[in-house]
């Protein structure tokens, strides 16, 4: 048996985690170095994967397949596609700079006030444990773990945004305890719930599993096998509803308008760093989950939810980017943001053309390098005023250059300026969901523009006009803190030129999606020659 | 040379990449390196434009594929360049004038301490506009496209610290976005229609389309109009051009008159293909232009502010370009010409705005200039060249491509030829006449000069070497470019091969139109001198007419805007926030809370009580696995 590269990429930050929880309370800066070692490790081995994966190959690489619990059929099985082994690599990518960014949010305040006592320790161990259970949920190829594993992350997740969060609050620190406390249950209620209508549709499929094919079963691949070997038929009510359990628990999670009010509310009271691990780390876990289990297990009901999906998707580009432009809090801002471009993820799966679905993958990677940008910036900016109310800054650009030039380099890409990757990304979206549902199409792009307006407005009244008070002192980057941005930066003009190495590996997995939905692009009226 | 063409982009890239990262030790030669990379960049334009000379007519395109940029299913975009003539013209003007506009804001901007940030958005601006020029398809156009309007927003706004700039900065970039979903869906379009969007598969798809694919290609058009707009400054997206004034002179000058705004005439002149097949879009093209010219024309006879009475001239001339390209083969050419002589004498005229602005304390009103020519004398006499060159003087520039204009509206023939060919004549007249008040105004009469806020008299002088070197130069351009681009059609031939080109039959014989021109010439420089010139200007600018009024607020166009844009923008994100929260989120967390009462419940339990929270939790696994237990039992 060869080396078991997709566990060990989930043991190491799990190992991580347990280690840097146990080092004592004192010594802070040893857990933080451990972490970032354990994080940069886990990196490593993502690359590894990525190097190793070959896009001509089979479709799902690196497997292990061990057999669990072998009555329920429960199996142990991981392997990754093109899209998953991305989103591992992103994953992995942004943890260190996530803990870098978020170094010294953990820290003791200077006070003797008991109740601002922050466990270093378990804010890093927490987010390597948040990575170990995305990694796992990414590699996951039998549906059972995959729903643990998608439910188990919200529980360090809860804790990171209930615990932790951000310093920065207008009314005060007992409100502002208040408030972190509501969103973090905001945040594992709408989750629990959406996973608990997901177990009963996984429950469901067993079901139906044991009764056609005598055994049941939670394995992707035997599912499939069956099914295209015409063993196993789901009736086509009954692929609605379980389709609908399934797609309900990631849309929840992805979020989908109408159920993104959480997502503002996590993102605004938690720190930064943990705000860019909701939105570009955990979140992904839905969207990927729709193309891999939604499209794959209920290839029918997909096609018969579309029209309604996309209805919803269009509105949540429309509806996010409103929003965003009426946000008074920056970081709430910028939540609104992401459910804008999570609208554009969900309408790129569901065109259901190639373009659209890569270009959806490629959206995933390059929203999560833009979004962590931004944010991270953001909560440089936030850290340093006190504040997270845009009425309170004005003017930065004189006092601090940098960064203000990376915020706005941030919110370039945010609005998917050509030359920085999400332009690709999103012009895929775009362009392959006009070539099959105009109208859509047509809609969605109206989001191009409210993104100019909410961004553009956000950096002109934080950073330009004259210096406000609460301003003149501001220090700019230091170099842990360009530490973080140059690197995202730098990938973002990167994937923005040569987006390649990318499509390359996500390319031949969305063929074979496609294929599982029996869809094929349109093809132009008038053909050009290749 | 091929790999030249590659180089021509990268040299002022290079130039943006080391001034916008290099940090304050290049403070002291950043302007130096800017300008030497625009320079370099102009060379490799000199040497590409004399290989182009000794080739022959049909082998005078040059292709250059770099790499692939998106590889995805069905979707290949490519960074490919392509140049031939028309795109050899615009690299000639852009790295030029761009060049000449490097050197003079090496004194403009002498005093800022930003001024090598400033020459990293000015190379930055260089290397998108070629782009913008070269791309051989029109997905890298687009990132063209959107790189200039990006270099323009961080232009505008460089003052950043005067909200007034970042105000106009972001309506730009914003209004130009609107543009940009034309461009955005004009290539959806042709990827759905033609399964590409190269110009080397699309424009002969063109001619095979049939049946329903006609009503697309005029889509296309309408689209590609659309971008226009927004890039051109074009009625109904002309109205951030004025409030553009806000960025630096030198920026106002390459930018906001000879480059960047005409982009759209490229755009234009650029898809022929697609618009000679599409009439519809070609009507509304010469539409757009025609009222264009007018609306400009106007809102630049009321302005006080010289650098915006310049930029209603800006939008009034590419709107002649503009009707000239929808003119079809008849004005493609003559669009193009102007499009140069223009880039010439406006960068020239705005040059000269600046240098008196220079020796005025930074003072744009021009009811508080007066009798500067004794002041300025180079100054006046490179403004008062690209003056008699706008205007259409006999014998300068001007004279030669608006004219060529005006005649190809008439050969347009029928009823739109004469009401086309009419209004370029109103707007040639309205020309003289603005263009002669701001003359008058600035330099002739008594000096209304006071001293500024903070009590400084202004001492008007001429400017120094770096400035007025490039003035000079372009004046020259201004004088002569446009006799020797006539002279034997030597223009005509050499873009004919690439954007085609036809006579037309005019009703009018092109001496009647000269007669004309010469006329309508005359009448608005007398009205002009006849209300500025025989009488001294108030230095309060008098009540004026409806119609001044509403000229001076740009046609009421921006108060429109505000009310029905702005403010019922404003009363919906409002109402959506008011509504997100109490409604959806309410809705919604209702829902949740119907479903087993666990907010309640929760809601009490991470009440500080972290660790019961875990327990549940814990029994909340445990309810998963009997469940799954539950299951296997039936």
């Amino acid at each position: 048996m060869s080396f078991p590269l997709l566990t060990t990429t989930a043991v190491v930050p799990a190992a991580g985690a347990i280690i840097t929880a146990a080092v004592p309370a004192a010594r802070r800066t040893t857990a933080k170095y451990t972490a970032l070692l354990f994080s940069l490790a886990t990196l490593v081995l993502a690359a590894v994967a990525m190097i190793r994966f070959d896009p001509s190959g089979p479709r799902y690489q690196l497997t292990e397949t061990h057999t669990w619990v072998k009555n329920f059929g429960l199996h142990y099985d991981l392997g990754v596609d093109g899209i998953a082994v991305t989103l591992i690599t992103l994953t992995a990518l942004l943890i260190p700079f996530v803990m870098l960014a978020g170094w010294h949010d953990p820290d003791p305040l200077e006070t003797a006030d008991n109740r601002r006592w922050r466990p270093t320790q378990g804010f890093f161990a927490l987010i390597l444990l948040v990575e170990a259970m995305v990694v796992i949920a990414f590699e996951a190829t039998d549906v059972f773990l995959f729903y643990i594993f998608f439910e188990a992350m919200l529980i360090p997740m809860y804790f990171l945004i209930g615990g932790f969060g951000d310093r920065a609050h207008a009314a005060g620190e007992d409100e502002g305890a208040r408030q972190r406390s509501y969103a973090a249950v905001k945040f594992l209620l709408y989750n629990l719930v959406g996973g608990l209508i997901m177990l009963a549709a996984v429950i469901g499929l067993y079901a139906a599993t044991a009764k056609q094919l005598g055994t049941g079963t939670f394995s992707l691949q035997e599912i499939l096998n069956a099914r295209a070997a015409g063993r196993l038929h789901l009736a086509t009510s009954t692929e609605r509803w379980l389709f609908l359990g399934f797609f309900f628990a990631f849309a929840v999670k992805a979020p989908l308008w109408p159920l993104h009010t959480w997502l503002p509310n996590a993102m605004g009271e938690s720190t930064a760093p943990v705000a860019v691990l909701i939105t570009a780390v955990v979140d992904k876990v839905g969207t990927f989950a729709m193309l891999r289990y939604c499209l794959q297990l209920f290839p029918e009901a997909s096609k018969w939810a579309t029209p309604t999906i996309l209805v919803l998707s269009v509105i949540s580009i429309i509806y996010g980017a409103l929003l965003a432009v009426g946000q008074r809090d920056i970081k709430r801002l910028i939540a609104f943001a992401s459910v804008s471009h999570f609208g554009f993820i969900i309408l790129g799966i569901f065109a259901m053309t190639s373009q659209g679905q890569s270009g959806a993958t490629l959206y995933m990677v390059n929203h999560g390098i833009s979004t962590a940008a931004l944010m991270l910036v953001a909560g440089f900016l936030i850290t340093r005023r006190g504040s997270r109310l845009i009425a309170d800054f004005g003017g930065v650009q004189k006092v601090a250059p940098v960064l203000a030039g990376t915020f706005l380099i941030g919110g370039l890409a945010t609005l998917s300026l050509p030359g920085l990757a999400p332009f690709v990304s999103e012009f895929l979206v775009l362009v392959g969901t006009f070539s099959r549902y105009p109208a859509f199409g047509i809609v969605a792009t109206l989001g191009i523009v409210l993104a100019a307006l909410y961004v553009l407005v956000l950096y002109q009244r934080t950073m330009t006009g004259p210096v406000k008070a609460g301003i003149e002192g501001m220090s700019d980057l230091k170099v842990r803190e360009l530490v973080v941005v140059a690197p995202l930066i730098a990938l973002l003009l990167f994937l923005g030129v040569y987006p390649k190495p990318v499509t390359d590996i996500v390319n031949p997995s969305v063929r074979h999606t496609l294929s599982d939905v029996h869809k094929t692009d349109p093809t132009p009226a008038l053909e050009a020659k290749k | 040379m091929e790999t030249l063409i590659g180089l021509l982009v990268a040299a002022p890239l290079l130039g943006a990449g080391i001034l916008l990262t290099g940090g304050r030790r290049l403070d002291r030669t950043g302007h130096l390196i800017g300008t030497l990379l625009a320079l370099v960049s102009f060379a490799f334009a000199v040497v590409l434009f004399a290989d182009m000379l000794g080739k022959d007519t049909a082998q005078r395109t040059l292709t250059s594929h770099l790499w692939t940029w998106v590889p995805v299913e069905g979707f290949q975009a490519q960074v490919g360049f392509q140049l031939d003539q028309l795109s050899m013209t615009f690299v000639l003007l852009i790295t030029g004038v761009g060049s000449l506009i490097h050197i003079y804001s090496i004194g403009y901007m002498a005093h800022d301490e930003r001024r090598r940030r400033f020459f990293g958005y000015l190379n930055l601006f260089l290397a998108a506009m070629l782009l913008l020029v070269l791309a051989d398809n029109y997905f890298l156009l687009y990132a063209g496209w959107e790189g200039v309007g990006l270099a323009s927003y961080l232009l505008i706004g460089f003052w950043q610290h005067k909200p007034s700039a970042a105000t106009a900065a972001k309506k730009a970039f914003i209004v130009n976005r609107v543009g940009d979903i034309g461009l955005s869906i004009g290539i959806m379009l042709m990827f759905t229609t033609f399964g590409s969007f190269a110009f080397a598969d699309v424009f002969p798809k063109v001619a095979q389309a049939s049946g329903t694919q006609h009503a697309t290609v005029t889509g296309i058009g309408f689209m590609l109009l659309l971008a226009a707009c927004g890039k051109s400054a074009q009625v109904p997206l002309q109205s951030w051009l004025g409030d553009a004034m806000e960025g630096p002179t030198p920026v106002s000058a390459l930018i906001h008159a000879a480059t960047m705004v005409t982009a759209g005439v490229y755009l234009i002149t650029r898809s022929s293909a697609i618009f000679n097949a599409a009439p519809d879009a070609q009507t509304a093209v010469v539409t757009v232009g025609a009222v264009t010219l007018l609306f400009g024309a106007i809102v630049g006879c009321a302005k006080d502010d010289i650098k915006k009475a310049l930029a209603g001239s800006t939008m009034s001339q590419i709107g002649y370009m503009i009707m000239a390209a929808g003119l079809g083969p008849i004005g493609y050419v003559f669009a193009i010409m102007h499009l140069v002589t223009h880039g010439f004498f406006k960068a020239g005229l705005f040059l000269g705005a600046g240098s008196v602005m220079h020796g005025m304390n930074d003072e744009v009103d021009m009811r508080r200039y007066g009798a500067l020519r004794s002041y300025m004398p180079i100054t006046f006499v490179t403004f008062g060249l690209g003056y008699l060159a706008i205007i259409g003087f006999p014998g300068l520039s001007g004279f030669f491509s608006k004219d060529k204009i005006i005649e190809a509206a008439f050969a347009k023939g029928g009823g739109e030829g004469w009401i086309l060919g009419s209004a370029a004549l109103l707007g040639a007249a309205i020309t003289a006449f603005y263009m002669t008040r701001v003359m008058i105004m600035t330099f002739f009469g008594e000096k209304r000069w006071q001293p500024d806020a903070e009590g400084h008299e202004p001492h008007p002088h001429e400017s120094p070497a770096t400035m007025t070197v490039p003035m000079i130069v372009l004046a020259f351009g201004s004088v002569f470019a446009g006799g020797l681009f006539s002279i034997n059609s030597a223009f005509v031939k050499w873009l004919e091969p690439v954007t085609g080109h036809s006579e037309g039959n005019s009703p009018v014989s092109t001496a009647t139109v000269t007669a004309g021109t010469m006329v309508v010439l005359v009448v608005g420089v007398a009205l002009a001198w006849a209300m500025y010139g025989r009488r001294p200007v108030p230095a309060v600018a008098p009540r004026g007419s409806l119609l001044t009024r509403a000229a001076r607020r740009d046609l009421l166009q921006d108060d429109f805007n505000h009310v029905v844009l702005v403010r019922g923008g404003e009363h919906l994100t409002r109402s959506l926030v008011y509504l997100d929260h109490s409604l959806v989120d309410g809705v919604v967390n209702g829902t949740a809370a119907s479903v087993g009462g666990l907010s309640g419940r929760l809601r009490r339990v991470q009440n500080g009580y972290v660790r019961s929270y875990a327990v549940s939790m814990l029994g909340g696994t445990a309810l998963v696995v009997a469940a799954t237990l539950l299951m296997r039992a039936v």
